[in-house]
């Protein structure tokens, strides 16, 4: 390498390092202050802790809130996708592939659901879940969130439909498979890898989803982890470290999920930024 | 974008169609034919107009009465929670902030975002872990980063305040942040811009690497120095990229609720309070849902009258098989 070459790289390393900091700073500063006391952070916010206090940590892993708080986390994450990807595969499937009357005018009476942020619908959502009583009740997340799910996989979806060959269709027609044989035992199998990003999409917005839980979930049995932490840091206001832990606490789950689903992830997000 | 997919190719399957069946084909073998093609869509027709169509209709209804959200609304007062909205100080407040929000974060995210994802699109050491660790923020909640940050700006013992206050400029900035009404929309700001940038990067990435090699070598043959590539060759090509992620950014900041919720509740005097936050206000804490429900009424015509806008002037452009976005579709 040149001495140029060497310069210009080291200059790039340089910029990418003072960026990272500011996003690896916080994050750092979270781990290493819940293991302070709360006054031994106030009086030194920075460096490592004198005496190592796991108790913060292992106080909350040993209280059954947390853990309640994960479970239902899971339980409403997991609920949603299958709903969202079973209901909106099938829409996607005839989208598609079909042509039929009125086709257009439904996608895009779906399409247009993502022009409206959820925060438009959630007080009447909230009253209309009230008279179906469906307050306090995991449902009362999961359905309207896959609802609100379904534009953005509808349209990755159907764009991957799209591009598998008309012949296999017609060949397995001609075997004596019906649509419906068609879609569920060589369609799907086949959609595998749109149907992973889908799925990573829908249980990542649910997994941080706030403001419908904090309405809907008032019960603390039912409350999720966005909730949780919400309801934590009021009961432990000024109780920094222990807050500090808790959100930490909190993040491994989403880092985790992010490390084993990146690529998926990342291709939900620019597909549905850019496909459509 | 999105709405626009819908004109672009006719279907694979027309010598299935029903309607091509011919003139001989009876009403009933037609109809048979439509309900075969349309019940895949039945389960979704109706979550979507359960959860997402009544909702909406709804608030329409209810912001026509005043009501304080039990029983039926029955105080019928045409668009008089639309009038006092209009003259609501709060509310007007909260379109201003609304927009000082977009601005703002469009100056500052859009910029660090582009540069950061031109950086990592360079062939370097260690690119896909710098790419992870910029986009983290992005999947963490909002509420993990607003309680987070709550506690990193404290006033006087927080990490922020002690790594500042014998800073020169900076210094004067300790013991404010979101604590003082002329600091807390920037400080929102800055949070946003934690959390977001890295979701901007990675969709320009993403543009970026649709960009064929070819043109920027032939651009360089032509003698066009590094800036001169990006200024005529990138920018341009990147702009259905650049246009959908100021559509994205948009629509986040008119429902922006849960990061000003956990950090600063609207305040210090409504300085942070964003639309969402007076609706959440006046719908559950006051129990003024038909006032609350025009407020969610406001935000559905302003995200409607901005898409739809948005699709028109800006994004129409792209319908043309720009180079980014062909790759994406068939």
């Amino acid at each position: 390498m040149s001495r140029q070459a060497i310069a210009r790289s080291l200059s790039r390393h340089t910029l990418v390092w003072v960026l990272g900091s500011f996003i690896v700073v916080p994050l750092l500063y979270a781990v290493l202050s819940g293991l302070k006391s709360t006054g031994a952070l106030t009086a030194n916010p920075i460096g490592l802790p004198d005496e190592w206090k796991f108790s913060n940590y292992t106080g909350i892993l040993s209280s059954g809130a947390f853990w309640q708080q994960i479970g239902n986390s899971v339980m409403i994450a997991v609920g949603t996708t299958l709903i969202t990807v079973a209901v909106s595969s099938m829409a996607a499937f005839a989208f598609a592939r079909y042509a039929f009357r009125g086709r257009e005018i439904f996608f895009t009476a779906f399409a247009a659901g993502l022009m409206f942020p959820p925060a438009v619908a959630v007080l009447p959502l909230f009253v209309l879940l009230r008279s179906l009583g469906l307050l306090d009740n995991p449902l009362g997340v999961i359905l309207p969130q896959a609802a609100f799910a379904l534009p953005i996989t509808i349209i990755i979806l159907r764009s991957f439909f799209r591009t598998i060959p008309a012949e296999l269709e017609e060949a397995a027609i001609m075997d004596g498979c019906t649509r419906f044989g068609f879609f569920w035992r060589i369609l799907l199998p086949m959609a595998r890898p749109a149907l992973g990003t889908v799925s990573v999409l829908a249980i990542v917005t649910s997994w941080n989803n706030f403001f419908l839980p904090l309405l809907v979930l008032a019960d603390e049995k039912w409350h999720t982890i966005p909730v949780g932490i919400q309801q934590y840091q009021g009961q432990y206001s000024t109780d920094y470290a222990l807050v500090l832990a808790y959100i930490v606490l909190a993040m491994i789950p989403a880092l985790l999920f992010y490390a084993v689903a990146e690529r998926q992830l990342i291709g939900g997000l620019t597909a549905g930024a850019t496909k459509g | 974008m999105t709405l626009s997919a819908t004109t672009d190719d006719r279907p694979r399957h027309a010598a299935r169609a029903p309607r091509k069946r011919g003139p001989e084909a009876s009403a009933g073998t037609r109809l048979r034919g439509w309900l075969a093609s349309t019940w895949f869509l039945v389960p979704a027709l109706l979550l979507f107009s359960c959860f997402v169509l009544i909702p909406i209709l709804l608030a329409f209804f209810t912001s026509f009465y005043k009501w304080g959200g039990f029983g039926f609304p029955d105080d019928f007062i045409g668009l008089d929670n639309f009038r006092n909205l209009a003259g609501d100080e709060v509310f007007r407040g909260d379109l201003w902030r609304g927009f000082l929000l977009v601005v703002l974060s469009l100056v500052v995210q859009l910029p660090l975002a582009l540069g950061t994802a031109v950086l990592l699109n360079q062939r370097m050491r260690g690119r896909a872990v710098y790419r992870a660790i910029f986009f983290a923020p992005y999947i963490l909640s909002e509420v993990i980063a607003g309680v987070l940050f709550g506690i990193i700006l404290l006033p006087g013992s927080g990490l922020a305040d002690t790594l500042i206050e014998d800073l020169p400029l900076l210094g004067g900035l300790a013991g404010k942040w979101f604590s003082d009404p002329d600091t807390a929309l920037p400080t929102l700001i800055a949070v946003m811009t934690w959390k977001y940038f890295g979701f901007h990067m990675m969709i320009y990435l993403a543009g970026l690497q649709g960009i064929p090699k070819e043109i920027l070598e032939a651009a360089s043959i032509d003698g066009a120095g590094a800036w001169r590539r990006f200024r005529s060759v990138t920018l341009p090509l990147l702009a259905p990229t650049l246009r959908i992620s100021v559509f994205l950014s948009v629509i986040g900041s008119i429902q922006l609720f849960d990061l000003v919720w956990v950090t600063t509740t609207g305040g210090p005097t409504h300085s942070t309070e964003t639309m969402a936050v007076t609706m959440y206000e006046f719908g559950f804490k006051r129990y003024q849902m038909g006032y609350a429900s025009a407020i969610s009424v406001a935000m559905f015509l302003i995200s409607m009258v901005f898409s739809l806008l948005y699709q028109r002037f800006a994004l129409r452009r792209d319908l043309q098989g720009a180079v980014t976005s062909a790759g994406g579709r068939r």
